[in-house]
């Protein structure tokens, strides 16, 4: 029966259709539901891993071992795996695998827009790019075929408008395909001598690919008017079909590694006029120039952010659609820290000290936005840890006194132990924060090695914060609670006064996570309060200044009383009841 | 049929996802082709989220450009007012009147715009505007905000009750049903 299906879900009918068994991932935005999705089906192995690489080599394992396998990622996630993925692609595969990749043209989510179809050139592994959810239910199980059939582990590669979109999907039956494990030294392990036996494998690997390339279904031609041709792949095909119709021609790839060149040379010969339409960067572009056929494409589209129909209308002579517009300027709306958020006093604290604060990713990210603009540095996964060590090298007394590296729990566990493993080896004098917040929560509340549980929601290993860090060899290793301004003042001046590296792990739960408990919303005493603005510093989104006095959204606050202890008229009151909390 | 645009918008953590899986399935149960585009991660901590909703005989695009939406149904006044430019020319607004306080207007840089819905009137837009928080609290909680407006939105639909009430029990947990069809009708009967 037809169902509406968000693309990612859709992967992960896609999966569990094509008898995958063994699933392992990192969230990332847009990627994370496709795990998510196939931890509902009882048939596969999920996990969440500590980072991209441990899950890729995890799900390399499994498809050794003759199961099906999966790993998923964001676009940068694949930076982390690039390791074992190139190598991959010399040992081929046992059972088929797929690493699904998501990447976020228009960073909705990211810190950079990087374009994942480099890393399947590079590596010379095929990559299918599905442009909508029903083809991304299809080109999933089509990746376990061409997996299995040409040797190779496949990249299926989403985009935010097609992992996000839902649209209609018609799903099917799950068929499990099992082989046996066999020993083969020459294929998997990838020595000089191996490895050197295996490269020329990959080369005529990729020549039989482009030759199934050229007559596959995967790619397909629409003949309509040949004034205009259009070669595109992905959510680009449905802005170019949204704006043309069938008035022009379209070469919709479907496999956008490796590329065809028959197929490319005889659509081109049909048409007048030859344009490349997709996001980011002129991959097809340059491969159709390579051929020496004319084509346009960055010439006339940008390089930057996602397209939209009426961009692709402006751009190529199509109907361009505008709307109304108020004078007015229209306040902005960014993302903020959520009311009750425990990273909120801790940032609090490093602003009032004036600390320099290097950062990393994940919604503490926000403690660089105003009224803190408490974070001054932001890279990739774990980079607080590896640049604090370089900083205070190089500052040394300068900087020991007030920087601090501050990583969020399931961050720490992806990429920051190696660099608190460099800031213990090589001795610099550096303050390490860690955000505990007992979740993953930019990309909604996945489990970690901290958290004590599974992406089941199981009980799981439990990876203890100061067991490890002592572990690693740091003596001062202090626990202090984010609603408590006091005590990570003191705490904080402690440390940073301290003559030797230290940790300290700033540990209170989301305050989203449905197993939290709130205290009743605060008010404010109009006649104590006297408008000084004090709890203003903060940046609570529950807290505004109406009629000169402060103000709380009882719809929002979860009394975490951060604020009131800002206040020196003590205008904060609870709205409990008696003996309430 | 030429494909039609609901554009629903709000801020981060006020429920428009489930707007939009409700029309979603309303609309493929009357045998329309469906696409909803919704965001995830980052900007939907308070910040400013829209989701699109497009159906027809042949959906392409996910995404609803400047210019093409029949409808924005929006949470909260201020996003009414941002995503005008993606109204058609006689497209229609049905927005709550709540207000919500951005952060550059709650630390003092800006002020709320004064008088949005005469406003939105004035640059030629049709608008609907209601106190949906009231009403949502009047059907039984103020989490209904998402049915008040849906209801409002029927009252444009040439569908019947029945196709709409039946994508209502497949979305929301049976024990809050009742509540929500109060909190839909309200919205519909709104004036």
């Amino acid at each position: 029966m037809k169902e509406l299906m968000l693309g990612n879900k859709a992967v992960a009918r896609g999966l569990y259709e094509a008898g995958v068994c063994m699933i392992s991932s990192y969230p990332g935005t847009p990627s994370t539901e496709i795990t998510e999705e196939a931890a509902k089906y009882d048939e596969i192995y999920c996990e969440w891993a500590p980072n991209e690489k441990v899950a890729m080599e995890a799900a390399f394992g499994a498809c050794l071992s003759g199961r099906r396998s999966f790993c998923g990622m964001k676009h940068v996630g694949l930076n982390v795996a690039a390791d074992p993925l190139y190598t991959m692609s010399y040992t081929g595969v046992n059972a088929g695998m797929v690493i699904g990749v998501a990447d976020d043209a228009g960073m909705h989510s990211s810190q950079n827009e990087q374009d994942s179809r480099h890393h399947a050139i590079a590596s010379k592994v095929p990559m299918l790019e599905p442009s909508d959810s029903g083809e991304a239910l299809e080109l999933t199980k089509l990746a376990y075929e061409i997996s299995e059939k040409f040797d190779t582990p496949v990249l299926i590669k989403m985009c935010t408008r097609v992992a996000h979109s839902q649209s209609v999907v018609e799903p099917g039956e799950r068929i499990v395909p099992v082989k046996e494990y066999e020993k083969n030294i020459g294929k998997y392990v990838m020595m000089p001598g191996n490895a050197k036996k295996r490269h020329p494998v990959v080369e005529q690997r990729t020549l039989d690919l482009i030759e199934y390339a050229e007559t596959a279904p995967v790619n397909r031609v629409e003949m309509g008017g040949t004034g205009l041709g259009i070669i595109t792949a992905s959510t680009s095909y449905q802005y170019v079909k949204e704006v043309f119709g069938d008035s022009v021609s379209v070469l919709k790839l479907g496999m956008t590694n490796p590329l065809p060149e028959k197929l490319i040379r005889d659509f081109a010969a049909k048409v007048d006029r030859l344009v490349v339409v997709e996001e980011l960067d002129p991959i097809i572009e340059n491969h159709v120039r390579a051929l020496g056929i004319p084509v346009s494409g960055k010439d006339l589209l940008p390089l930057v952010d996602e397209f939209s129909q009426n961009l692709i209308a402006k751009t190529l002579g199509g109907e361009v659609h505008d709307g109304q517009t108020l004078e007015e300027a229209i306040p902005m709306r960014p993302p903020v820290m959520c009311a009750g958020c425990p990273h909120r006093g801790l940032f609090y604290t490093l602003k009032k000290n004036k600390c320099t604060v290097l950062g990393d990713i994940g919604c503490y990210t926000l403690g660089a936005v105003q009224p803190l603009g408490a974070m001054e540095m932001t890279l990739c996964m774990g980079a607080s840890i590896g640049a604090i060590h370089g900083f205070n090298k190089m500052l040394g007394g300068g900087s020991e006194g007030k920087t601090v590296a501050v990583i969020g729990d399931s961050t720490f566990m992806h990429s920051g132990m190696t660099g608190l493993a460099n800031v213990a080896y090589n001795q610099s004098n550096s303050t390490v924060i860690i955000l505990d917040n007992s979740i993953t929560g930019m990309t909604g509340h996945q489990q970690n090695p901290t958290t004590g549980y599974n992406i089941k929601g199981d009980p799981a290993g439990k990876i203890d914060l100061e067991a490890l860090c002592r572990a690693m060899g740091f003596e001062r290793v202090s626990v202090v609670d984010p609603y408590n301004l006091e005590e990570c003042d003191r705490v904080l001046k402690e440390e940073l006064s301290a003559k030797e590296p230290s940790v300290i792990i700033s540990r209170r739960p989301c305050a989203l996570l449905k197993y939290v408990k709130h205290n009743a919303p605060l008010t404010v005493n109009e006649e104590k309060c006297i408008g000084c603005k004090s709890c203003m510093r903060i940046g609570c989104p529950a807290i505004s200044m109406k009629n000169g006095k402060a103000h709380v959204d009882n719809t929002l606050c979860v009394g975490c009383e951060v604020c009131s202890q800002l206040c020196k008229k003590d205008a904060f009151e609870s709205t409990a009841k008696e003996g309430q909390k | 049929m030429e494909t039609k645009n609901i554009m629903i918008v709000g801020v981060g953590g006020q429920g428009s996802l489930l707007a939009s899986k409700l029309l979603g399935h309303l609309l493929l149960s009357q045998g329309y082709d469906v696409k909803v585009s919704e965001v995830h991660g980052m900007s939907q901590r308070g910040g400013s989220v829209v989701t699109y909703v497009r159906y027809g005989d042949h959906v392409y695009s996910p995404v609803i450009d400047r210019g093409e939406a029949d409808f924005i149904v929006s949470f909260e006044l201020l996003e009414a007012a941002r995503w005008l430019p993606f109204l058609k020319k006689d497209g229609q607004i049905v927005t709550n009147t709540q207000q919500i306080d951005p952060m550059p207007v709650i630390t003092g840089a800006v002020e709320y715009p004064q008088d949005l819905v005469e406003k939105l009137r004035s640059a030629g837009a049709k608008v609907d505007a209601m106190n949906c928080l009231k009403l949502a609290k009047e059907a039984g909680s103020a989490k209904a905000v998402n049915i008040v407006l849906l209801g409002r939105l029927s009252h444009y639909f040439d569908l019947p009750q029945e196709a709409w009430m039946a994508s209502l029990e497949a979305n929301v947990p049976a024990k809050f049903l009742e509540m929500n069809k109060k909190a839909f009708e309200l919205g519909k009967n709104a004036v």
